[in-house]
């Protein structure tokens, strides 16, 4: 079936002509036309500018050009701007936002001649674990449609999971990416911040924002990461640093690799989670690594900190949805403050609006030091506990989410136990540090993710390990019931 | 009023001429049509980001060493958020706890001489905000986000002055040492100079500052002391009459001279600063430094001090002469044509007609209409006594004119001095013979009459007549045969 042909065997394919990257398009804006619509997971679909695109590769590749990503469709998780497109962010404040330029991500993946099938639908504004924030609709998790695919990067899980594009891009602000991938059965990875530039990807919060890439494999996702990587001068935090030829190192042996087992992660873990990281532990062990156990003792304070430099951010970035040059304007507004009250009360849901005024408090006088300086200290710390460990280890281990996937509705009511499924992976948007979700068993028939940490800038090391897991089991090559 | 004391502080905005703007690509030039200059980055579209103006960093910079104040190894930049329609982001990008440019001083010299030095506290880099339109717009306002980005130098200075004259003198000082430096253009119609001023009052003698009013937006020297005339009257009557200053920001109406309060919700702001995490720290090290110290041009006090020194000006003089690099180029190339020993007769020109010219035809000195070569040409002419200093003010105004030299107009208007003591001698004798009655008068002892034979002398020769020569001759002459 070509949905569950590799992007390298696509590439192959699409090189030596046995498939045309329209007939593949097509192919894939099929399978959307039929699933979508009980998956909710695109917010708009661009099949006309995807069969041009795919033309166009088509000439490219006729002409003799070869590309790893040339020809072969994706989809684009609706905060990345892309020029003439609806860019909705999830909100009903951008519902009517037509982007009048691509983000960076977006034009190299455009240059590389990927194809764009539409934009993926996604929490609001990127700030929820569930999906269910969008002004959209809640997507739904292919594996069973009573529950959540993960967020905020949902759409893109989900389309991804049920074969709807053979990858797409996220975003991993303190989870994005890693949660979702886990409660979808796919690989979803979170680089280091500053390797994928961050223009034309709308703000949620500055510091901790990084674009992602969900895809099959980790093989699939090197492909990908490989373009969308680079410095850019347009966004002043990312990094002048030469690219690794992902791909090409995805085959180092793990024999020697020393892997940390996060203690702060397995205490109190659901017994069937911890049996699958242990055996997961056992196949990287049976390959050659070698495990050992360490400690992060300020991992613990991740969420509270989290949510107090996270809103703090989206407070101020948010800010310039005000109803003056673009997206919702209230009605009639009979004054300035009028004006602004009204656009930004109908404009905005219920939890973007909630975390703009946690940011706005814990950045108003008398309370920053005690709150947002405090965080930033504690941000250090952690980031300072990592760097320790990884004196020692070369990799950190631990499970990606505390639970499979979760009814829809299950968490609405309860924010703080909503945040709480970002416990594990928070830590690494605080360090900055690249980390990966991949598929490891199922817990009550769905699955769940094995989640990798390392330092800046080894997103080669992550990305081989990940693919030697994957020549070893076979989890990431299950596909939910009905999706095959 | 004498048993007061002011107490004055000064935060100028100085608009850094740099082509582009200090966030974004877009051009800064003044004037184009509204929003035609904004670029996705100054209108804050969704998913853009700032990058930092190197050139905006190196003119902070530049401006630090010549006020002899510590440049900051590591700065940054700070959001201030508030919500205004002219503010695209809803925060300013700006500096807030760590400056560019930390403590330094300047010194100004008023015009009785005194010399001053004005501690400055801070200056810091921070973007400016567009424009609200409301004229010729029924029911609607209008943004012009041109402006949006523009780079500012804010020049904080410590409560130093202790009245307008010594606020004016201050503001006079940086604004010539920004012009310079080459960093800001100095206009100030066109808002690229401005400044906000705190000012209080309190009881002579006393320890404690009084509590300051901010009066914003003054955008020329005479508002500044215009206002902060009216500001001290109007704190001091307050005092007086039994009640107290609020601390609030005012502005100034330069059609009423008054300051009134802005309302307070427009100033009643939690701007909630943090750093912008969009930007890295500003990292400036000795070598960036050494090259920006290596691009100063001789500064005001410098060029002042050696005008003094090498032509014997006084200190104010030399001070005003050094106004601006324009300005001391023209005045030296004056006396580079004269010759140093003419150098007072240079400043005095220059000084007085010219700069009276100018202002008058509202010219900046590059767009004279007598040039320094031109101006050297008079001041030869009346150096060697073809003309009278009087004549030379006629000959100046006609090369002003007529834009030709001083020896064309000497020459076709026969103004040229008359020096030949017979000459002078016969219209002397003239004049006594046709005044008797003032004769008769003047030897009975009305010295007085001296300067009615002298005005005589002169209708009868188109005041051509050498002034020292006739002194002579005359006071012979009436002293009899």
């Amino acid at each position: 079936m070509l949905h569950q042909i590799s992007l390298g065997e696509l590439a192959d394919r699409l090189a030596s002509r046995q498939i045309s990257s329209v007939e593949l398009t097509r192919h894939y804006l099929a399978r959307i036309e039929r699933f979508n619509p009980g998956l909710n997971a695109l917010i708009t679909l661009t099949a006309e500018e995807a069969l041009r695109s795919a033309a166009a590769a088509d000439r490219r590749l006729a002409a003799g050009e070869r590309g790893r990503l040339l020809g072969i469709p994706l989809i684009h998780k609706d905060i990345f701007c892309t020029d003439g497109v609806r860019t909705s962010c999830g909100s009903r404040m951008l519902d009517n936002f037509i982007a009048p330029y691509d983000a960076t991500v977006v034009t190299n993946l455009k240059a590389a001649g990927a194809v764009m099938l539409g934009k993926a639908n996604m929490d609001e504004f990127a700030m929820g674990s569930s999906n269910e924030t969008s002004y959209y609709g809640p997507v739904k998790n292919p594996w069973d449609t009573t529950k959540v695919p993960g967020g905020s990067s949902g759409g893109s899980a989900a389309a991804c999971a049920a074969r709807l594009a053979p990858y797409s891009t996220g975003t991993d602000t303190g989870g994005s990416t890693r949660q979702p991938a886990a409660l979808t059965g796919v690989t979803g990875v979170k680089p280091t911040y500053g390797r994928v530039s961050r223009y034309g990807m709308i703000a949620f919060a500055s510091s901790l924002d990084q674009a992602g890439v969900f895809a099959r494999t980790a093989a699939d996702a090197a492909s990908v990461l490989q373009v969308m990587a680079g410095f850019d001068p347009k966004d002043s935090t990312s990094i002048d640093a030469p690219v690794p030829d992902y791909p090409a190192l995805l085959d180092a042996p793990l024999s020697g690799l020393k892997i940390g087992l996060l203690r702060e992660f397995f205490e109190g873990l659901d017994a069937r989670n911890a049996a699958l990281i242990e055996e997961s532990l056992r196949v990287l062990r049976g390959l050659g690594a070698k495990t050992v156990e360490v400690s992060l003792p300020h991992l613990p304070l991740s969420v509270p900190t989290y949510y107090v430099v996270a809103p703090a951010e989206c407070s101020s970035n948010l800010s310039r949805f005000d109803g003056v040059r673009y997206g919702y304007r209230c009605a009639a507004p009979t004054d300035l403050a009028d004006l602004y009250q009204r656009s930004r009360g109908e404009g905005f849901g219920a939890e973007v609006k909630r975390r703009i005024m946690t940011g706005t408090y814990v950045l108003s006088a008398g309370y920053f030091d005690a709150y947002y300086l405090k965080a930033q200290k504690v941000r250090r710390l952690i980031t300072e506990d990592f760097r320790a460990a990884f004196q020692t280890v070369d990799l950190l281990i631990g499970p990606t989410t505390p639970t499979p996937a979760f009814a829809i509705g299950a968490k609405m009511d309860d924010p703080v136990t909503m945040y709480l499924n970002d416990i594990y992976t928070i830590g690494a948007n605080l360090a900055g540090l690249p980390g990966l979700s991949i598929p490891c068993g199922f817990v009550d028939g769905l699955p769940m993710g094995l989640q990798l940490i390392g330092p800046h800038f080894s997103e080669a090391r992550l990305l081989g390990a990940a693919h030697q897991f994957q020549l070893a089991t076979t989890w990431h090559a299950q596909t939910p019931v009905g999706y095959e | 009023m004498a048993d007061w004391e002011v107490v004055i502080g000064l935060e100028i905005h100085a608009q850094l001429a740099t082509r582009s703007k200090i966030f974004s690509g877009a051009a800064t030039a003044y004037g184009a049509a509204p929003n035609s200059q904004a670029s996705l980055v100054d209108l804050a579209y969704p998913g853009v980001l700032p990058v930092l103006n190197a050139e905006a960093v190196r003119m902070a910079v530049k401006f630090g060493l010549a006020i002899g104040a510590t440049v900051a190894k590591r700065s940054i930049f700070a959001r201030k958020n508030y919500f205004y329609p002219d503010l695209p982001k809803g925060y300013q990008i700006s500096q807030y706890e760590h400056p560019v440019v930390g403590k330094g001083a300047v010194t100004v010299v008023l015009e009785d001489g005194t010399v001053k030095t004005i501690g400055v506290t801070r200056a810091h880099l921070e973007e400016d905000a567009g424009k609200s339109l409301h004229e010729g717009l029924a029911n609607a306002s209008g943004i012009d986000l041109n402006r949006a980005g523009t780079p500012l130098l804010e020049i904080v200075s410590e409560p130093d002055m202790r009245s307008a004259k010594e606020a004016v003198a201050y503001m006079k000082r940086i604004h010539t040492l920004v012009r310079y430096l080459e960093i800001c253009d100095g206009n100030m119609q066109e808002g690229s100079f401005r400044c906000d001023a705190n000012v209080s009052v309190r009881r002579r003698g006393a320890a404690a500052f009084g509590t300051r009013a901010e009066i914003k937006n003054l955008n020329s020297f005479r508002f500044v002391e215009k206002a902060i005339h009216y500001e001290v009257a109007r704190q001091i009557d307050l005092i007086e009459s039994g009640g107290h200053v609020v601390q609030e920001t005012r502005l100034y109406d330069s059609d009423k001279n008054e300051t009134r309060p802005m309302r307070s919700k427009e100033e009643a702001n939690d701007y909630r600063y943090f750093p912008d995490p969009d930007l890295l720290p500003v990292e400036i090290d000795a070598a960036f430094i050494d090259a920006v110290r290596a691009t100063l041009p001789e500064l005001p006090d410098e060029k002042a001090a050696r005008f003094a020194r090498d032509f014997g000006l006084s200190a104010y003089d030399a001070g005003v002469l050094s106004a601006s690099r324009e300005l001391g180029g023209y005045f030296e190339a004056v006396v580079a044509g004269a010759g140093p020993a003419h150098a007072k007769l240079a400043a005095n020109w220059v000084m007085g007609d010219l700069s009276s010219a100018l202002n008058r035809d509202n010219l900046e000195i590059a767009a004279s209409r007598v040039s320094a070569l031109q101006l050297c040409g008079l001041l030869a002419r009346i150096a060697d006594a073809t003309i009278s200093g009087k004549i030379a003010k006629e000959v100046f105004e006609a090369m002003w004119t007529e834009g030709r030299s001083a020896d064309a107009i000497i020459e076709a208007k026969g103004l040229k001095q008359i020096t030949d003591s017979g000459a002078i001698e016969g219209v002397i004798d003239a004049v006594l013979a046709a005044n008797p009655k003032q004769l008769a008068d003047y030897r009975g002892g009305k010295d007085k009459l001296f300067g009615f034979f002298v005005g005589q002398v002169m209708k009868a020769t188109e005041g051509k007549a050498n002034p020292a020569q006739l002194n002579d001759l005359l006071k012979a002459k009436l002293a009899g045969p």
